[in-house]
C-alpha cells in the first residue's frame, strides 16, 4: 500500500465515523421511530467503509444484503437534528454578508488545485483526485470554522444532520456501480450490446452517439433515475459501441449522465423534480413544469449528441 | 436464452416504476441477474462486496457535508436570496434566467440553495409574476402556469446540467466509478472538466428560452 492508498483508507474511516454518528443520533433521539433498524443500517454501512478493505469481500456482500433488507422493510428513517433557528441564521447572514460564500467556494477551488498539484508534481502523487476531494472538504471546514468562530462540534452536528437528510439513497451511486460490475460479470452488457448491434450499422459513429444518448434519456424517462440508467446503458452501449471504438471515455461518461438528465426533465417518474414542485407552486396543470421543460430537454439532447460526436472521437 | 440475463434491468425498471425501496430493488436485481447467469451465491456476494468496497469513492461527497452544513448555519441560503432580491426592473424572463445562472454556479460549486421550496416558491415566482404584472400583463391562471412552470424548470436546469462540474458531486463520482469498474482509468477532475461545456450551453439555451418567454408575455400585454 502506498501513502495515497493509506490516506484514502483514513478518509473512508472518517466517513464511516460520520455514519456511526448518524446511527448514534437515531439511538439517542427520544422521539425517533424505528431506532434499532435505523442505527443498524448506519452501523453496517460504517462497517463496510471502515473494515471493507481488510476482510473477505463476501462478508461485505452479506452486509449489503442486510442493509437492503433494512431499507426494504422501510426500517431506516430520519431522526431529529439540531436544525439552526431561522431567526438566528438571518441575524448571522446580516453579520457575515456575502463572505459566507468564501468557505463554500474554497471547497471547489481547493479540490481542483489539489487535484492538479497531485497530477503534476511527482512528490505529491499521493494527492489522488479522490484524496483531493476529501482534503478540500477538510480545508473548507477549517476555513469556515476560522471565519465564523463556530464551535468545532458543529462540524459533527451539521455533518450528521446533512447526512441524515441525504439518507440511505446517498449510497445509491456506489451501489449502482456495484450492480454494474455484477451485470458485467453476468454478461448483461454483452446481451444489450448484441441487441443494439442488430440496429446500429457498424462503425457509424454519429448513430452510435445518438443511440447512446437517446437510450440514456429513454431509460431515465422509464426509471425516473438518471444514475440507474447511466450504469446500465454505459455498460451495454457506451463501452462496446463508443469507448471500444476509440471514443474518449471521459467525454462519453461526462456527457452520458447529463444526456440522461434530459430524460429526467421529461418524466413524471422524477416526481421530486417535476410533480411535487408543481403542487408546491400551486399550478393548475400538474404537468406545467414538464411542459415547460420538454422543448429545452430535446434541444439539449441534440446538443449532447453533436458534442459527443465531435469531441469524443 | 441469453435474453433472460436482462431480468435485472426489468427488475430495476419495475421496482423504480412502482416506487419500491430503491436500495432493495437494486440489490435484488443484482442477485437475480447473478443467479440466472449461473453464478454461485458466494461468487455473487464476493463480486458485490469487492465492487462496493472499491467504489467507496462514489460516496466521498460525505466529507464535504460538515463544511457545507456550517455555511448554511451562518446564512448561505439567506445571502443567495438577498442577492436575487436585490435585482431591480428585470423582466420575467430575465428574473428566471438570472436565477438559472445563479443555480448553475451554485450547483457547480456544490452550494445547496434549497431548490423549489426554499428559493423558487418564495423568491423567484413572486419576482417573475411581479415583473409580468409591472409590464401590464394580466396574470391569469394560464399565464401563472407558464411563469411558474418556467421558474421551476430553471431550478432543474441549473441543478442537473451543472452539478457534475464539482469533482465531489455524487454524479461525477458515479461516472468515475462506473468507468473505472469497466477498466477505463478516468479521474473526477477530468469528468468535472468535461462537464463544464454542457453547463455553459444550458445557460445559453435558458437565455433563448427567457427571450421567447418575454416575447410571449409582451404579446399578451399588447392585446
Amino acid at each position: 500500500m502506498n501513502f495515497g492508498q493509506i490516506l484514502a483508507e483514513i478518509f473512508y474511516t472518517l466517513i464511516g465515523i460520520i455514519f456511526i454518528l448518524v446511527g448514534v443520533k437515531a439511538l439517542k433521539d427520544p422521539g425517533a421511530q424505528k431506532k434499532g433498524t435505523t442505527a443498524a443500517f448506519w452501523f453496517l454501512l460504517a462497517f463496510t467503509f471502515i473494515c471493507g478493505n481488510w476482510i473477505p469481500k463476501w462478508i461485505v456482500g452479506v452486509a449489503i444484503l442486510a442493509m437492503a433488507a433494512l431499507t426494504g422493510i422501510k426500517g431506516v428513517v430520519q431522526s431529529a437534528s439540531d436544525v439552526p433557528d431561522p431567526a438566528v441564521v438571518r441575524e448571522r447572514a446580516d453579520k457575515f454578508g456575502y463572505k459566507i460564500f468564501i468557505p463554500a467556494l474554497s471547497l471547489a477551488f481547493s479540490a481542483v488545485v489539489l487535484a492538479t498539484l497531485g497530477s503534476k508534481v511527482p512528490a505529491l502523487s499521493w494527492i489522488t483526485a479522490n484524496n483531493s476531494i476529501c482534503l478540500a472538504g477538510i480545508i473548507a471546514l477549517i476555513v469556515v470554522l476560522c471565519m465564523t468562530k463556530a464551535e468545532p462540534k458543529y462540524a459533527v452536528i451539521d455533518g450528521t444532520r446533512l447526512m441524515d437528510n441525504v439518507g440511505p439513497t446517498g449510497i445509491l451511486p456506489q451501489l449502482l456501480s456495484a450492480l454494474g460490475s455484477l451485470f458485467t460479470a453476468a454478461g448483461v452488457g454483452t446481451v444489450i450490446a448484441n441487441g443494439v448491434a442488430k440496429v446500429v450499422p457498424e462503425g457509424n459513429k454519429l448513430i452510435a452517439c445518438a443511440v447512446y444518448c437517446i437510450a440514456m434519456a429513454l431509460f431515465t424517462i422509464i426509471m425516473g433515475n438518471g444514475f440507474a440508467a447511466f450504469s446500465v446503458i454505459t455498460i451495454g452501449i457506451g463501452v462496446p459501441f463508443l469507448i471500444a471504438q476509440g471514443a474518449n471515455p471521459i467525454v462519453v461518461g461526462a456527457l452520458g449522465l447529463t444526456a440522461g438528465y434530459c430524460g429526467t426533465l421529461c418524466t413524471p417518474m422524477a416526481a421530486n423534480f417535476n410533480i411535487m414542485p408543481a403542487a408546491l407552486l400551486e399550478v393548475k396543470n400538474k404537468y406545467a413544469i414538464i411542459k415547460s421543460q420538454v422543448p429545452v430537454a430535446l434541444c439539449m439532447l441534440l446538443i449532447h449528441i453533436v458534442l459527443m460526436y465531435f469531441f469524443a472521437f | 436464452m441469453d435474453i433472460i440475463k436482462l431480468i435485472g434491468v426489468v427488475i430495476v425498471v419495475i421496482g423504480f416504476a412502482l416506487k419500491f425501496d430503491t436500495i432493495a430493488t437494486v440489490v435484488i436485481a443484482g442477485i437475480v441477474t447473478g443467479l440466472v447467469a449461473g453464478m454461485t451465491p458466494m461468487e455473487i456476494l464476493t463480486t458485490l462486496g469487492t465492487s462496493f468496497v472499491s467504489q467507496r469513492t462514489a460516496t466521498l461527497f460525505v466529507l464535504t457535508l460538515p463544511a457545507i452544513g456550517i455555511c448554511e448555519r451562518f446564512g448561505l441560503k439567506e445571502k443567495a436570496i438577498d442577492f436575487i432580491r436585490s435585482i431591480k426592473n428585470a423582466t420575467t424572463g430575465r428574473v428566471i434566467l438570472i436565477y438559472q445562472a445563479i443555480r448553475t454556479l451554485a450547483a457547480a460549486f456544490s452550494v445547496r440553495l434549497g431548490g423549489h421550496p426554499q428559493f423558487v416558491r418564495p423568491v423567484v415566482v413572486p419576482m417573475a409574476e411581479g415583473a409580468a404584472a409591472a409590464r401590464g400583463v394580466e396574470v391569469t391562471d394560464e399565464v401563472a402556469d407558464v411563469i411558474r412552470g418556467a421558474s421551476a424548470a430553471s431550478e432543474n436546469y441549473g441543478n442537473f446540467f451543472a452539478q457534475n462540474c464539482f469533482m465531489g458531486a455524487s454524479g461525477t463520482l458515479l461516472i468515475v466509478s462506473t468507468l473505472v469498474e469497466a477498466g477505463y482509468d478516468v479521474t473526477a477532475a477530468q469528468i468535472a472538466g468535461w462537464s463544464i461545456p454542457i453547463a455553459v450551453i444550458s445557460v445559453i439555451v435558458g437565455a433563448v428560452r427567457a427571450i421567447l418567454l418575454d416575447k410571449k408575455l409582451g404579446e399578451r400585454s399588447a392585446e
